[in-house]
Formats: structure tokens, C-alpha cells, sequence
């Protein structure tokens, strides 16, 4: 019930986009290439950055239930919407795709329900200029996993009350979990 | 609970608890504005131990990261090795034998307990009482005894495997386990006695920082802190992994939100711990504890991957980000400490110094685990 409940309230935030198929499990057509190119963006690691949108996954294989990919700006709305079906965020996971140039924050959202439902919400910023909203406005407990990811990956949350080092030492200038970083 | 401090001097200073202080239980420094002797506004502190756990996790191939597990929480160290290898085997579809899982689930629930006995006894330590440590910590070394003879280790355990264990269990181990159950069901008996029902421990805990159950749920609270709040949520319960759909257990819930309630919850889950020990012992089915054809070189399709479980301190949770290489390319581990001490900042505001510190005590920390 709180699956189709948050499904059908994510697909919302989408208006334009058309019914995504049930399950997408398949890896997006990669665009005819030469063997090189099509090795090297093999090599150059990743699930090639995907539009927004609202994709169901197979929880047997991805421990997680509905996959949300929103823009920057949606973020806040996308996590009102968590925040209203009584959902708790487990974590923020920053990661850095430095071959499309962006950094990626992906919340985890779970509920304190028998009807097991992980929802997960990922967006992009560039690598450059990694700006985001804060949510700890919303969540509380995400004041520190904010700390953490602006710490590790250099992501600013905009609004965040504190956004000072938390794990690494206060003057820490360096972003460690960045892949160009040279100890 | 608390006079109100608006009847205080309005006159503050700043009380600094740690780094090195016995009642944080490692490295850990809360700084304390402090209204006379009611806690104004605290900011903790953390980092002091912190060693990257998660940038080891890219660095290393995915077997190399398995003794980086129990470097976090070093009490109930197997949990969180479960977790790991789960979101591996999730990710590249090995299947466990059935024999391994339940020893697995034995282990872990064995040292649930260890560590569910070390949290109780360094708590009750906290408030001035020492000899319920003394007593926890002979059956903690039991159960020791008998997780070194399996695994190797004491507490930094390297037993699990993907597929499978890294050494199976001989009849020793089970007549030993066996003989647990009674004695640990007596021992409980003696706790109950000696600081359940003791009236200077329960009016020194009860109604001792009220957390509510929004407020667990804001900070993503879980474990024991969230089931003393009255939120019924175990993820072994909720969110079946492993075999623990076979056993029958309970998931106690206390509803008052105090400390005592965090402490009963602790002292409940035990109980329960032991009943699936007894259940696994009893359906322990042979078999190999490897697969056939476990994979030499691990590669996980690319992709994200997520696993939560359930250990002594709440919810792991474990984001496995693979690009189709033999190391991760993004291991994020979600240590449920971490969460939980995040709203002591805004729950102990109000409330005197030594009911802070006990309330400290009550959420169970283990520093490395935080900081990781």
C-alpha cells in the first residue's frame, strides 16, 4: 500500500515523463560507437548517467524498492513527500562520477512499517559547482550525514545551519572520498 | 524530571566532556554549555577516531575489506560482517548453503548477546555500580570462549565468507552453546534481581530523557533507542533477511521512551536472542558451508546495491556502488551509532549534567562505530 502510496506521489513530480515500465533492469542503449570508444566507456566505469524520472527495482537483487532521480530543485519536494508517508532517512551516500564530471547524493529512506518499502533519491551536480538544498530543515538527522557528505565530496548544502568538518579534523581543507584525491 | 531553569541565574559556561573521559566510552567529546548544573546546549564532537573505513573500501578488493567489518564495532563485530558479505552475495548472486546461513545467524545472535551484556554492564558502570559488570562479563567470556574457538578471534572477527564461512562448527561448539542457554536464562534471573529491581537504579533512570517517537524517527533512530520509544521496528522483522524467517522470536517494544526503557529493551532482546540460538541449534541442517562454485575473484555487476541488518546498536545499513571491477566503486556504510547519538544534542537540553551522562550511557555507543 505505501509503495504504490509513494510511487504514484514521486511519478507526480514528473509530469512530463511518460509511464515508466514496471522493472528496468536492462543497462540504457548505448549509442553505436567504435570498439574503442565502447571499451574505454566500459573501462570508464559506470551506469551511464540516466534522465529523472522514477524507476521501479527488483528489491531481490537491489535491496531497495523505488529509485527516484530528481534535479536539484526537486529534492526538497521529492523528500516532503517521504517525510509525509512517515519515512525515516537511513543515510546520505555521496559519490563521484568523475568520468561524466558530477557528483552524485543519494538519500536512503526507509519506514518503520511491516510492509518492507526502501525508497531511494539520487541527484547530480556538477563536479565543479556541487550546490544542494539542504534537508536538515526536514530531517534533523540529516544535519550530520549532510556534514559528512560536504566533508568527504566538497557538496555545499545550501541552508545547512552548521556546515562544519565532522569526522575529519576542523581545518580539513581536502575532500577525501573525491577520486582524484592524493593523500 | 528538571526544575526549570528559567528559575537559574541567567549566568553560563562551557563544560568540556572528553575527549578522554571514562563515561563516553572512547574518544568521543561532547562540548556543554552548561546553566548551573542544566545542560543549556550541547555539540558533540566526533572524528578522533576516525580511519576512513570507506575510502579502505575502495581501495581494496572486496575479500580484502572483509576484516574492516569488525574494526567498527568491535562488541558486536559479526553483525556488521553479516551485512557486508549479504549486499556482496546480493550483488553478485552467490547462493549460501543453508547450513552456513544458520550458523551465521547462531554467531550473530551469540554475539548480540556478548554485546548486549558488555552495553548493559558499562551502563549500570556509568551510574556507579560495578559489580553487574563483573558478573555480565564472565558470561560474555563464555560466549568468547566459544566464538574464538570457531572463528579465530576474539572480537575482531574474519569468519564469514561470500558464499559461506570460513570454518564450520564442530560438536564442541554446540554442546557448549547448548549448555549457554540454561545458564545464560539463570544469569538473567540475577541481573533482573540484582539492577532491574533495584529502586535506586530505577528512580534514577525512570522518566530519565524522554525521547518521542518523532523524534526517533527525524534522526533516524533505530535499535533499541527507537523500540524503547514504541516503535516496533527490528530489521529482522520487518525487513526478513538471512534465515531469521524461520525462527520465532518476539521483538520487544517499551513505550515510557526513558532510559530504563532503553535498558529493559536491551535485557528483553537477550531472552529472545536465546530462543533463536535454541531454535537454530535444534533445525542446524548438514550440509556443506561453501558453495561448490564460489567465485575466486569477486565482481558485482555494476550497479547500486543496498542490505540492511540488524545488530546490537540498530539498523547497518551497507550502499554497495559497483562498476563491474573487483573493488567497490562507492562502500557506504551506515553505522546505526551514528544516528542515534546525533539527537542527543537536542534531547538532553533541559536536563542535569549526571542525567545527560546517563543518558549517554543508555544509548549503547561504541565510538569506532561512529566514527568509522
Amino acid at each position: 500500500m505505501i509503495r504504490t502510496n509513494v510511487l504514484s506521489a514521486m511519478r507526480a513530480l514528473f509530469p512530463e515523463a511518460p509511464e515508466a515500465p514496471p522493472v528496468v533492469e536492462a543497462p540504457p542503449p548505448v549509442p553505436e560507437q567504435d570498439a574503442a570508444a565502447a571499451k574505454k566507456a566500459e573501462k570508464s566505469a559506470k551506469p551511464a548517467p540516466r534522465v529523472n524520472g522514477v524507476v521501479e527495482r527488483d528489491y531481490a537483487v537491489h535491496g531497495y524498492h523505488i529509485d527516484t532521480q530528481v534535479a536539484p530543485e526537486q529534492l526538497l519536494e521529492a523528500v516532503n513527500i517521504l517525510d509525509q508517508q512517515q519515512f525515516f532517512l537511513e543515510t546520505i551516500t555521496g559519490v563521484d562520477w568523475i568520468a561524466d564530471q558530477q557528483l552524485e547524493a543519494i538519500y536512503d529512506f526507509s519506514h518503520f512499517g511491516f510492509e518492507p518499502c526502501r525508497v531511494v533519491i539520487r541527484t547530480r551536480v556538477p563536479r565543479d559547482n556541487p550546490q544542494l538544498p539542504t534537508i536538515s530543515g526536514i530531517y534533523a538527522g540529516a544535519n550530520w550525514h549532510e556534514r559528512e557528505t560536504h566533508e568527504f565530496f566538497g557538496i555545499v548544502f545550501e541552508g545547512h545551519p552548521y556546515l562544519v568538518p565532522l569526522l575529519l579534523p576542523e581545518d580539513a581543507d581536502f575532500h577525501p572520498l573525491l577520486k582524484d584525491f592524493k593523500a | 524530571m528538571s526544575e526549570p531553569i528559567h528559575l537559574l541565574p541567567d549566568e553560563t559556561f562551557v563544560l568540556n566532556v572528553g575527549p578522554q573521559h571514562p563515561a563516553t566510552h572512547g574518544v568521543l567529546r561532547i562540548k556543554m554549555r552548561m546553566h548551573g548544573e542544566y545542560v543549556a546546549e550541547a555539540e558533540t564532537v566526533l572524528g578522533y577516531i576516525h580511519r576512513m573505513h570507506e575510502k579502505m573500501g575502495e581501495l581494496k578488493t572486496y575479500p580484502q575489506f572483509l576484516m574492516n567489518l569488525s574494526r567498527m564495532d568491535y562488541l558486536g563485530a559479526l553483525a556488521y560482517c553479516h551485512g557486508h558479505v549479504l549486499v556482496v552475495e546480493k550483488a553478485s548472486g552467490i547462493q549460501v548453503p543453508e547450513r552456513a546461513e544458520y550458523i551465521r545467524v547462531i554467531t550473530v545472535e551469540l554475539n548480540r548477546i556478548a554485546s548486549h551484556l558488555f552495553g548493559v554492564g558499562s551502563f549500570v558502570m556509568d551510574l556507579g555500580g560495578f559489580s553487574p559488570l563483573m558478573y555480565m562479563l564472565q558470561d560474555r567470556e563464555y560466549i568468547l570462549d566459544m566464538l574464538e574457538a570457531v572463528t579465530g578471534a576474539r572480537l575482531t572477527y574474519c569468519y564469514y565468507r561470500f558464499g559461506g564461512l570460513y570454518n564450520d562448527i564442530d560438536d564442541t561448539f554446540i554442546a557448549r552453546a547448548r549448555a549457554f542457554i540454561p545458564r545464560c536464562r539463570e544469569s538473567l534471573k540475577k541481573y533482573h534481581r540484582l539492577i532491574t529491581e533495584n529502586i535506586i537504579f530505577r528512580k534514577r533512570l525512570e522518566g530519565n530523557v524522554y525521547l518521542s517517537s518523532e523524534m526517533c524517527r527525524k534522526y533516524g533512530a533505530t535499535g533499541g533507542v527507537a523500540r524503547a520509544s514504541g516503535i516496533n521496528f527490528d530489521v529482522r522483522k520487518n525487513e526478513p533477511y538471512s534465515v531469521y524467517p524461520e525462527f520465532n522470536f518476539e521483538v520487544p517494544v517499551f513505550t515510557e521512551g526513558d532510559s530504563m526503557a532503553r535498558y529493559k529493551v536491551k535485557m528483553a532482546e537477550i531472552e529472545q536472542s536465546l530462543r533463536i540460538i535454541e531454535q537454530g541449534l535444534d533445525k542446524l541442517p548438514d550440509g556443506p558451508i561453501m558453495p561448490e562454485k564460489a567465485p575466486k575473484i569477486i565482481k558485482p555487476p555494476a550497479g547500486d546495491y543496498y542490505q540492511a541488518v540488524e545488530t546490537s546498536k540498530g539498523s547497518f545499513g551497507i550502499r554497495l556502488v559497483s562498476d563491474g571491477s573487483k573493488n567497490p566503486y562507492r562502500l557506504k556504510l551506515r553505522s546505526p551509532s551514528y544516528s542515534n547519538v546525533s539527537l542527543f544534542d537536542e534531547a538532553c537540553v533541559g536536563s542535569m549534567i549526571m542525567d545527560a551522562m546517563a543518558f549517554f550511557g543508555s544509548l549503547d555507543l561504541v565510538v569506532p562505530e561512529i566514527d568509522r
